[in-house]
């Protein structure tokens, strides 16, 4: 077996809201959205118009520069709305769902009999080709791509992640055929890192085709960024792809059933949920639909989809993205406290610096809200960053080359080995509160614009 | 207390965008975040954040240096008790060290926020927190009896060209308090040097004959030399002052009013570790530097050079090495930002310190240089420290391949 790499450095953000684990009800499909803004940098070209029927499998979109990769319903039903933003940019094609579900047809295949351009054709029609992530950058796959090897990550350590055992615990077979397929896909290298806690109780240790790694530590330790370049960094050149487990086991079902299904067993969580516990969702699924676990005046609350460090606030009208498998619950917090930065107690406030005193209380869980707790600043400490990041890198040198736009800097420094979650922890901890993943998020768009 | 943040609230629409005030924007918001934390939510990025504002981390090392506030304050009616041989109790000391002080604290802060606000105010910036730091220090590094309008200007020079054109607090080279001081020495050497400045009282005794208290005059055989003068002559000099390592520990002699007292330095630097403010790594290799040339010294003196006799842990508790090792030399914004950058950082900040002091008998304090000089080349450090680090990283890589 091989050795438990262990990542001294990191942070579990104590948040309370941890979903139980069952199951608390069944959302039935509604209205759906797919939403070109899931993925980074796509820009679409709309296949449907208001008023089309589509099944659970037909396309809506497609990628504009590649056209063969589609983007399809979750479910059947009629488009109800196209929602346009600024410039006509494309928000979302809601899809009011039928009461009864069809599905398209893929035909069931047997994987061992497919070759990797069978699979890849598979994968493309059905819209499930977008699960796979390219490294850099974090974007879609390229289906022109043989990658040098996939990666997928069998935990979250994010805050209060669903628990993948739990979500995927008749997935098993899906998951199988699914590593079986992207196998295929990378010439036979998929990496899975699992968790040392509990790698031998896990069901998925006995995954087969797959190259096992162990990792033991804090968040973001279950980051697939953090893993690949503990297990074999990212240079210029290298392209590498990776897999959510959750996207890996819809790949499985697309193959073992022939339906384009995501759905999934979705965690909704957060200080701000009343009982926080799992729903059987989909991707798409509106989180007017879990509207009902808010414990205050749903106005009061932001609806993440997502984790609290890298999901995205699509409020009570939104849907749940194409990769999430969690909602994360949680109140404004616009209230202001009279000289809270002098203050020396704050017990309801959670520091990693030693600055207040929550290092004295570690098993408390703190009810966090959205305030900034401060105003931006200029970056000043300079060794918060790397306590909480477990990566070879130095990121506020990183991050200056970005705001400088130097692309020379930002290849030395590290721009291909991470996306926006990977520094989402340092952003949590940043003193100087500045949205470390905005500057992120504008060096990796700089990079894509200047290197295609 | 409600009621005054009500207050805010109503008064606010007048300072924002479009009101009457709004060209005072800046100012309001610097007193509207001191009063409370503001209702601001996260926008972009993770929708928590960590409690801690760069407002807390200066609070922080405003409270370190509190201990050596205390001290320089009884300790500056002390000297000047010992001086004239007035034989106060220890609140009269108190007293006139907390009289002396003060003017000294409202120019600085006067001075200094001022121009922060006005330039914050130019800039469309908001008002940065760097300066409580700043104007805390300034007056605790300067002599005692320094003329307040010297201190303003000096003030003014390092806030102005130490800060605010490069952008203000996070984008400065070098550290402030220690420019101010500097602008001082090499502006107005007569009031920064030599034996009479840093006794409280003496320089005006001296120039018109009154003082604040000054009994039946400076008392026989008062020298008003620091200890590092008379260390510049070996360690028998230093004895034959009557001054013990204990008394260098302990803080009761002559000096700038915040440097003098080790037990108060140690106390600011416990408290800075503890909550990770300043870097342990510069305070122990800055330490260890001055350490290293010590005893160097030590191993190539003769008679003929008593100065290199000095014990080499004398260096620790003489003239400005703590002080500036705990609370200057460990600003993060201008020492080096890689790990180990900060380990020769603070090691060449020791070591030319006690090189300054054992070789430049002209001018015996290398505390301020030293730091300022490594202020400059620590970017440079971080330079080769990290090419170093990716140079060992693209090889690693190779070798996985």
């Amino acid at each position: 077996m091989s050795n438990i790499i262990e990542l001294k450095r990191g942070l579990d953000i104590p948040i309370s809201g941890q979903a139980v684990q069952k199951a608390k009800k069944v959302i039935i499909p509604d209205v759906a959205a797919v939403k070109p803004t899931d993925f980074r940098g796509l820009i679409p070209r709309l296949l449907v118009r208001e008023g089309d029927t589509v099944l659970a499998g037909s396309p809506v979109f497609a990628d504009k520069v590649s056209p063969d990769i589609l983007f399809t319903s979750p479910v059947s039903g009629t488009v109800s709305e196209i929602v346009r933003g600024e410039k006509r940019k494309l928000l979302e094609v809601r899809i009011k769902a039928d009461v009864e579900q069809k599905s398209v047809d893929f035909g069931a295949r047997k994987i061992s009999s497919m070759q990797a351009s069978e699979i890849r054709e598979h994968l493309l029609r059905s819209g499930l080709w977008p699960a796979l992530v390219q490294r850099p950058y974090g974007i879609i796959a390229r289906p022109s791509d043989t990658p040098k090897a996939i990666f997928v990550s069998a935990f979250s350590t994010a805050p209060l992640a669903a628990n993948l055992e739990y979500t995927l615990r008749d997935g098993f077979e899906d998951v199988q055929t699914g590593i079986n397929a992207l196998a295929k896909l990378a010439n036979g290298t998929v990496h899975v890192s699992f968790s040392n806690e509990n790698y031998s109780g896990t069901p998925f240790h006995k995954l087969e085709n797959i190259t096992p790694h162990i990792f033991a530590g804090r968040h973001p330790a279950g980051n697939v960024g953090v893993q690949i370049s503990h297990i074999s960094p990212i240079v210029k050149g290298d392209v590498v792809w990776t897999v959510s487990l959750t996207m890996v086991a819809a790949i499985g079902r697309l193959f073992n059933t022939g339906k384009y299904d995501v759905s999934r067993l979705v965690a909704v969580t957060g200080p701000a949920a009343s009982e926080p516990a799992y729903v059987k969702g989909f991707a798409g699924m509106p989180l007017a639909s879990v509207a009902d676990f808010c414990n205050g005046p749903a106005e009061d609350i932001r609806f993440i989809s997502g984790d609290v460090l890298t999901g995205k606030n699509v409020g009570k009208d939104g849907f749940l993205g194409f990769y999430d498998n969690q909602v994360t619950l949680i109140k404004e917090g616009t209230g202001c406290e009279i000289l809270g930065w002098a203050k020396p107690f704050r017990s309801k406030q959670f520091s990693a610096s030693r600055t207040y005193f929550s290092w004295l209380t570690p098993k408390k869980r703190f009810d966090m809200d959205t305030n900034t707790h401060g105003e931006p600043r200029a970056f000043v400490l300079s060794n918060v960053y790397s306590k909480v990041l477990p990566m070879d890198i130095y990121p506020v040198y990183l991050l200056k080359a970005c705001l400088a736009g130097d692309i020379d800097k930002m290849e030395k420094f590290g721009i291909y080995e991470v996306i926006e979650e990977d520094l989402a922890l340092c952003e949590f901890v940043c003193p100087s509160k500045i949205n470390i993943q905005e500057i992120l998020s504008d060096g990796i768009n700089l990079m894509l614009k200047e290197m295609a | 207390m409600n009621g005054l943040v009500k207050f805010m609230h109503k008064i606010k629409p007048t300072f924002s965008e479009g009101g009457r005030l709004s060209f005072l924007h800046s100012t309001f918001e610097a007193f509207e975040s001191f009063l409370y934390v503001p209702g601001t939510v996260t926008a972009k990025g993770t929708h928590v954040k960590d409690a801690v504002d760069l407002k807390r981390v200066m609070i922080i090392v405003v409270l370190a240096l509190v201990p050596s506030l205390l001290f320089g304050i009884w300790n500056t009616g002390y000297q000047h008790d010992a001086a004239f041989g007035l034989g106060w109790n220890f609140w009269q000391m108190v007293w006139y060290g907390f009289v002396k002080i003060i003017p000294l604290y409202l120019v600085s802060y006067i001075v200094g926020l001022g121009i922060e606000f006005i330039s914050a105010q130019i800039r469309g910036h908001q008002v940065n927190e760097g300066y409580l730091v700043t104007g805390m220090l300034i007056p605790l590094i300067v002599p005692i009896d320094v003329p307040l309008w010297m201190l303003a200007i000096a003030v003014a020079f390092a806030v102005i060209i130490g800060k605010e054109i490069f952008g203000g607090t996070g984008m400065n080279i070098w550290n402030p308090a220690l420019l101010c001081r500097a602008f001082l020495f090499f502006s107005y050497p007569s009031k920064m040097s030599g034996d009479t400045v840093w006794t409280g009282g003496l320089s005006r005794y001296l120039a018109d004959g009154t003082a604040y208290a000054c009994g039946n005059g400076v008392v026989d055989g008062f020298s008003g030399a620091t200890p590092l003068v008379h260390a510049g002559q070996g360690i028998q000099s230093l004895e034959s002052a009557g001054i013990s390592f204990l008394d260098l520990f302990v803080g009761n002699v002559g000096g700038a009013v915040g440097e003098t007292s080790v037990i108060a330095i140690l106390l600011g630097a416990i408290l800075l570790i503890w909550t990770g403010v300043a870097s342990w790594k510069i305070m122990a290799s800055s330490v260890i530097g001055a350490l290293a040339v010590g005893f160097l010294a030590n191993a190539l003196a003769t008679d003929a050079t008593p100065y290199l006799q000095l014990p080499a842990y004398y260096h620790l508790v003489l003239g400005g090495f703590a002080f500036g090792t705990v609370f200057m030399a460990t600003d993060p914004v201008t020492s080096a930002q890689t790990e180990t950058g900060k380990w020769i950082y603070g090691f060449l900040v020791g070591a030319l310190t006690v090189t300054v002091r054992l070789f430049n008998p002209g001018y015996m304090e290398g505390m301020m240089l030293a730091i300022l000089l490594m202020n400059t080349f620590a970017p440079l450090i971080d330079h080769y420290v990290v090419e170093a680090s990716l140079n060992r990283k693209a090889k690693k890589v190779k070798s996985l391949r």
